[in-house]
């Protein structure tokens, strides 16, 4: 079976690196499956779950946003934050639910509103890659 | 006992106690430059990556249009200037501050015609006195600052910048060069400079369009940018405090060296005393 490397990296530092047999995001015009030797490509992500097969094995990463950059033998996904399954503090999530859920039911000005709702996107990837 | 003895004793051991916390520091800073150094290092990528990208969709297609890469005629500007919380730093603050007074002195007449984004306290508490118009500040920042830490200023100012409320960003910071040299370094952030460079290879399919993408990368590379300067910064800071400290401990060294050879002489020159007053002494009954 053919495989590429898959890289996740954030600005603090790299977060997954190895290679794989497939990838599965959710870029911002749906969701798309990548095979070795795709065709070279960039798009922005949405906040969800990106999941990486390799050798019969699955990894599930929380990735927020930011974009994948696909190459022939090579992926990069660039995002500001990714945690791996293991790495997810559930009960941290869980708190960040709750805040941006209460902020979202108290509906003040607009900012605040699209930033509890960025949040509240945030908590529920993590709470749904863990789950997974 | 001459009483100038004691003083001198008393002083020395003051010295001693300011020389043992300056060590202290000293090797504390030192500890934490390398820390801020891998952090500084582990952001390279990222940073790079998006460089890279983000140079391919510019050269890759013809007449990109967006206006972060757009220069208009400068009516305001806009500063973003990083400094530390804390200071015996030696220059640290006081070379970036007064870089960035002096250019404000050269290029502004009134304060309406600038605004200021401030990192670290020291900063804010200088540019609060001087009554300059400071729209966001972020104090308190860790050793080891995350993303999301600056993330709200960044991204403040550069959605300043397209919505036009100046038309360009200068960034000013401490530039890291190595522990005990550090540049003062004015950046023009925004509008992006010609991100060319090495055009790339591969061409990239673009979804959904190239314009399309650039829109959502082109802030996450100026939010990037800022991100490295700060992490930059702090490498700096640690870099100059662990200098300034060391100069500070070393000063200390000599100071009471001198001090020991007064407080030598001073006893010598009282036990002297005592024995020609004790010579005098048997003389006198003899």
């Amino acid at each position: 079976m053919s495989t590429f490397l898959v890289e996740i990296v954030t600005p603090e530092r790299k977060v997954y690196a190895e290679t794989a047999n497939m990838v599965s995001v959710t870029g911002v015009e749906g969701e798309l499956g990548i095979l070795p030797n795709h065709i070279p490509l960039v798009t922005p992500l949405r906040i969800a779950p990106v999941t990486i097969k390799r050798n019969g094995k699955v990894d599930i990463v929380a990735v927020n946003g930011g974009f994948i950059e696909v190459r022939k033998d090579k992926i990069v996904i660039l995002a500001e934050s990714a945690e791996l399954a293991t790495d997810i503090n559930v009960e941290r999530a869980e708190a960040a639910k709750q805040r941006a859920q209460q902020r979202l039911a108290a509906k003040r000005d607009e900012v605040d509103y699209r930033r509890a709702e960025l949040a509240l996107q945030r908590a529920m990837n993590r709470l749904n890659t863990k789950q997974k | 006992m001459a009483k100038g003895m004691r003083d001198i004793k008393r002083e020395i051991k003051s010295k001693q106690n300011t020389k043992q916390i300056t060590k202290a520091m000293e090797m504390v800073a030192a500890s934490r430059l390398r820390k801020a150094q891998e952090a500084a290092q582990a952001a390279r990528p990222y940073a790079e990556k998006l460089k890279e990208v983000v140079a391919s969709i510019a050269s890759g297609t013809k007449d990109v249009k967006h206006p972060m890469l757009e220069t208009r005629p400068v009516k305001k500007t806009g500063y973003l200037v990083i400094t530390s919380d804390r200071g015996l730093a030696g220059g640290y603050n006081a070379n970036i501050l007064r870089k960035v007074t002096q250019t404000i002195r050269e290029k502004h007449k009134s304060s309406d015609d600038y605004v200021l984004f401030v990192i670290g306290r020291k900063g804010r508490d200088y540019f609060r006195r001087r009554n300059m118009p400071i729209v966001e500040e972020v104090t308190g920042l860790p050793d080891a600052p995350t993303f999301a830490d600056i993330k709200s200023v960044a991204y403040s100012a550069v959605k300043k910048f397209s919505e036009g409320a100046y038309d360009e960003l200068y960034l000013y910071y401490n530039e890291f060069v190595n522990a005990i040299t550090q540049v003062p370094t004015a950046l023009r952030l925004l509008p992006l400079e010609e991100v060319g460079g090495k055009a790339s290879v591969t061409s990239y399919e673009y979804e959904p369009s190239p314009e399309g993408v650039l829109e959502v990368l082109l802030p996450k590379y100026a939010e990037t940018l800022i991100y490295s300067a700060v992490l930059d910064g702090k490498a700096s800071e640690f870099g100059a405090r662990m200098t300034a400290m060391g100069s500070a401990t070393k000063n200390a060294s000599k100071i009471i060296n001198q001090l020991t050879l007064t407080y030598n002489r001073a006893r010598q020159a009282a036990i002297t005393q005592e024995i020609s007053e004790i010579v005098a002494g048997a003389n006198a009954q003899s």
